[in-house]
């Protein structure tokens, strides 16, 4: 990881695009590989779960995004009604930042990222 | 180079000097799907009809998306004018003509064509063939480059499918159908010669894997290569002998045929040919894997061959998606 500056942002100091790519594959080998949350993503195609694990990831990394909490609601809407609750969200999280410890991010970006995780449960969670 | 032209279905955008293709489109209010603008996400994704695009701008896409000069449109400064597609491209079709039909067990036929045009295509591809009526069906290639103009399918009968109850029925020597371009990701390239190939198929799913394999092996792979096919019962599965004739001609190549509802003869493995697969090569990292045939075989072993290391990179498929989910 490089010198973190001032001015970088969290995506830049974290590594970018090139750190989403390393991240998604050690992530979604995670997730799916956890039985307390792997049915949410049955009826899914791989490809497409995956590049909605960069959007997922690029977003947890203060990344560029144009998601609002709306489209947020309506992305997990279905899964809302499949039971999503606060135990799936928390599932997530260990996942997230299992995967950031593993790439050895520093600590306090870790942090930063749970939390901007974090800010959007009740938009995922549909409340 | 200041100003090129970006052409997407009759409609011309100019992109100016420092501006990606996704910034001039989105500016003359083309409504195109796009996400992170980072060339993360892949939403943004187009395809070039003319010209190859920018390398830079075609970073982290599989290399079959590359070859078919599809890119990021965020990530596209254009070095000079393109003619881009959102979706896919027209289809075209050559005339072709049936000059072969052949049982290969009693569900399957063997159907040879002659094209026209030869086609440009890669192993494992599939085609749609279209009858005089217009009706439409993708069959997959099962011969590899070598005959490009004389190109063999393996059309397993539905009972009450409308194309392929015809095929078998109907369908006579010397007729001709319409063959469209050659399309799909599911193929081989011959890039990576020492890599080792995991091929799973259940049904007529044999027939873009033994196109694959005998493109492999004549390009000369060096990988060893592991062909699973399986089917209910032993009348599902064809082409024993020929199989287990190359694996004894090719060191490299090994052939496992699976039954999942009866009782295995000898020689055979009782099971479902993704599960035998999986317990007899557990460790996938660094292997390229094709899955054809059956849309839940090959979603399952999908997700098995990714979770036992696969990159999603490597992982090829064809789902042989039919209107009811009947064919295994
Ligand atoms: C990429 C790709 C590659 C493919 N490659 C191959 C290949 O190499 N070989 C191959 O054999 N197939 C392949 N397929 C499948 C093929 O395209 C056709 O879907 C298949 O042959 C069935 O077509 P059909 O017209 O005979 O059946 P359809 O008429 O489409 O019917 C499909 C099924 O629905 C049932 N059905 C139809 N109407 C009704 C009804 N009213 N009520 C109840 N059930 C009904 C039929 O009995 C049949 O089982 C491929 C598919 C894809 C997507
Ligand atoms: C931690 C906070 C979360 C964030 C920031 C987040 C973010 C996202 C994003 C950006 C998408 C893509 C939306 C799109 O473009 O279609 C998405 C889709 C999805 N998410 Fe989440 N997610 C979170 C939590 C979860 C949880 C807890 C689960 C389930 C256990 C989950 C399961 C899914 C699934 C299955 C999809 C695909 C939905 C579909 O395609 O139908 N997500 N998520
Ligand atoms: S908008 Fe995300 S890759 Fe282009």
């Amino acid at each position: 990881m490089s010198e973190a500056t001032p001015n970088q942002s969290l995506f830049e100091q974290i590594g970018g695009e090139a750190a989403v790519n390393a991240a998604v594959d050690i992530f979604y080998r995670k997730v799916l590989a956890d039985h307390r949350i792997n049915r949410f993503f049955d009826n899914v195609d791989m490809e497409q779960q995956a590049a909605k694990q960069k959007a997922f990831l690029t977003m947890a990394f203060g990344g560029p995004n144009n998601y609002t909490g709306a489209d947020m609601r309506n992305a997990h809407s279905r899964l809302v009604k499949m039971g999503l609750d606060d135990s799936h969200f928390d599932a997530v999280m260990e996942h997230l930042g299992g995967t950031l410890k593993e790439l050895n991010v520093p600590d306090n970006l870790i942090t930063q990222v749970a939390s901007i995780a974090e800010s959007t449960r009740n938009d995922v969670l549909g409340r | 180079m200041a100003l090129t032209k970006i052409l997407l279905d009759e409609h011309e955008t100019v992109c100016h000097e420092g501006e990606t293709v996704l910034e001039a489109l989105l500016r003359d209010n083309v409504d195109i799907p796009f996400s992170c603008k980072q060339g993360a996400c892949q939403s943004c994704m187009v395809r070039s009809l003319d010209v190859p695009p920018p390398a830079h701008a075609q970073k982290g896409l599989k290399d079959v998306l590359c070859k078919q000069n599809h890119f990021l449109a965020c990530l596209c400064y254009p070095e000079q004018d393109m003619s881009i597609t959102l979706g896919h491209q027209p289809e075209y079709f050559t005339e072709g003509t049936v000059i072969a039909k052949e049982l290969l067990n009693p569900e399957t036929v063997l159907l040879t064509i002659q094209c026209k045009d030869a086609l440009d295509y890669y192993a494992g591809q599939f085609v749609n063939l279209k009858r005089a009526d217009g009706l439409i069906r993708s069959y997959s290639i099962s011969n590899s480059r070598r005959h490009a103009e004389k190109l063999t399918f393996h059309i397993r009968r539905l009972a009450g499918g409308k194309f392929s109850e015809w095929v078998h029925q109907e369908l006579n020597i010397g007729d001709t159908i319409a063959v469209s371009d050659p399309q799909g990701l599911c193929y081989y390239l011959p890039d990576k010669m020492e890599q080792s190939l995991l091929l799973i198929g259940t049904g007529s799913g044999l027939a873009p894997l033994a196109g694959i394999i005998h493109e492999a092996l004549e390009e000369g792979h060096s990988g060893p290569i592991h062909l699973y096919h399986g089917s209910r019962d032993v009348d599902g599965l064809y082409w024993i002998d020929e199989m287990r004739e190359l694996a004894d001609k090719y060191e490299n190549f090994h052939y496992t045929p699976c039954v999942s509802r009866s009782d295995a003869p000898e020689g055979v493995a009782q099971g479902r040919a993704n599960d035998i697969a999986m317990v007899n090569i557990p460790d996938l990292k660094g292997w390229r894997v094709y899955l054809c045939g059956h849309p839940d075989m090959v979603n399952q072993a999908k997700r098995m061959a990714y979770l036992n290391g696969a990159s999603l990179q490597d992982i090829y498929s064809d789902a042989f998606h039919v209107a009811s989910p009947t064919l295994d």
